[in-house]
């Protein structure tokens, strides 16, 4: 049996229902939004799924949306199934007031790094995770710095004022 | 061969001050500890190879001590988090030290300007010599290196204890 993406969509839906929400397929790869509090129970399926078997977590980031009120924060999985050579993605969308969500470490061992990452670069809080701290930036970093408010550029520079440059 | 620095000759004797035959034989056999981070360590590899052969200057035995290296170059990227640990490499060094910054990155930053990376390596710690280029090559290295020399043939053996250096030292928090 090779997997396709209406078989997972219909088995996820005949499971969660209404927590399976926007299926889109952008390039062919079945894309679902779950709400935060759900990640738990839906991974944990379609990692012990008789026949999907997604045993591989490949990837976990997020991504900031500022414009998208009241749920400006995702996080994205993407899963694996080795046996069927089939990937899918899922989204998680929280608040940036209050951006929880609880952690994956307990269902994928290898989310705990990227956890981590995804908290140093977004302040997400992944409740349960095991050691929640910075991994890539500096420890006393004081802010976030993927989240769109912050300038990339590096603000102690002095040599890049404008009149350097004519403008 | 390198050349002798200008004297009084006599028969079977030759006078000259202390601090020239002191710089000459420092400055061609300068121990150098590479700091290579990213691409400007390959060019550096190249720059020991036999092609170049940075040994032909008396620099072939690099030291991978701080504690035994005279010449400390940084080559490549230094992000902010690697700030602190430059610092302490260069802390180990033993007076006299001299430091080579190559490449872009390590003297401003370059491509980089982005709120992890260093702006230049000259924010921790002092830098004798600049060697720009993204990479530079082997021989803007070498020419590095020898403007090191010259540094090194020409300083006042007095210049470690003086005011001015102590004030530029005091400038990065160093003792």
């Amino acid at each position: 049996m090779s997997l396709t993406n209406e078989i997972v969509l219909k088995a996820l839906i005949d499971q969660f229902g209404e927590h399976i929400k926007d299926p889109t397929e952008p390039y062919t790869m079945l894309t679902i939004t779950i709400p935060a509090s759900q990640n738990v129970p839906i991974l944990s399926w379609l990692r012990d799924h008789r026949d999907f078997q997604f045993v591989f977590l490949t990837d976990l980031c997020g991504v900031h949306y500022p414009a998208n009120g009241g749920l400006e924060l995702a996080v994205i999985y993407h899963l694996h199934s080795f046996i069927h050579n089939y990937r899918m993605r899922i989204k998680a969308f929280v608040s940036s007031l209050n951006p929880e969500i609880p952690t994956i470490t307990e269902i994928y061992a290898s989310a705990n790094w990227m956890e981590r990452e995804t908290y140093d670069f977004f302040g997400i809080r992944f409740k349960g995770h095991p050691q929640l701290k910075r991994i890539l930036n500096m420890d006393d970093m004081n802010y976030f710095p993927m989240l769109k408010q912050y300038p990339l550029e590096d603000q102690l520079r002095e040599d890049k004022e404008d009149k350097f440059f004519g403008r | 061969m390198a050349e002798a620095p200008a004297s009084l000759d006599g028969l079977g004797y030759t006078l000259t001050s202390y601090d020239k035959v002191v710089g000459l034989a420092r400055a061609h056999s300068l121990w150098p500890l590479p700091f290579a981070t990213s691409c400007c360590g390959i060019e550096f590899m190249a720059t020991m190879g036999s092609n170049y052969d940075l040994g032909r200057f008396g620099s072939e035995r690099l030291s991978f001590s701080p504690r035994q290296a005279d010449l400390l170059m940084v080559m490549g990227t230094i992000a902010k988090k690697m700030a602190p640990v430059l610092r302490q490499v260069y802390l180990q060094m033993a007076e006299p030290r001299w430091v080579l910054s190559v490449g872009a990155c390590a003297c401003s930053g370059g491509i980089f300007d982005t709120y992890s990376v260093l702006q230049g390596i000259d924010q921790v710690i002092p830098v004798d010599v600049y060697v720009p280029g993204c990479p530079p090559r082997p021989e803007q290295i070498i020419q590095g290196i020898l403007q090191i020399q010259e540094l090194v043939k020409n300083e006042s053996l007095m210049r470690r204890k003086s005011e001015v250096y102590k004030e530029l030292l005091n400038k990065y928090g160093i003792e």
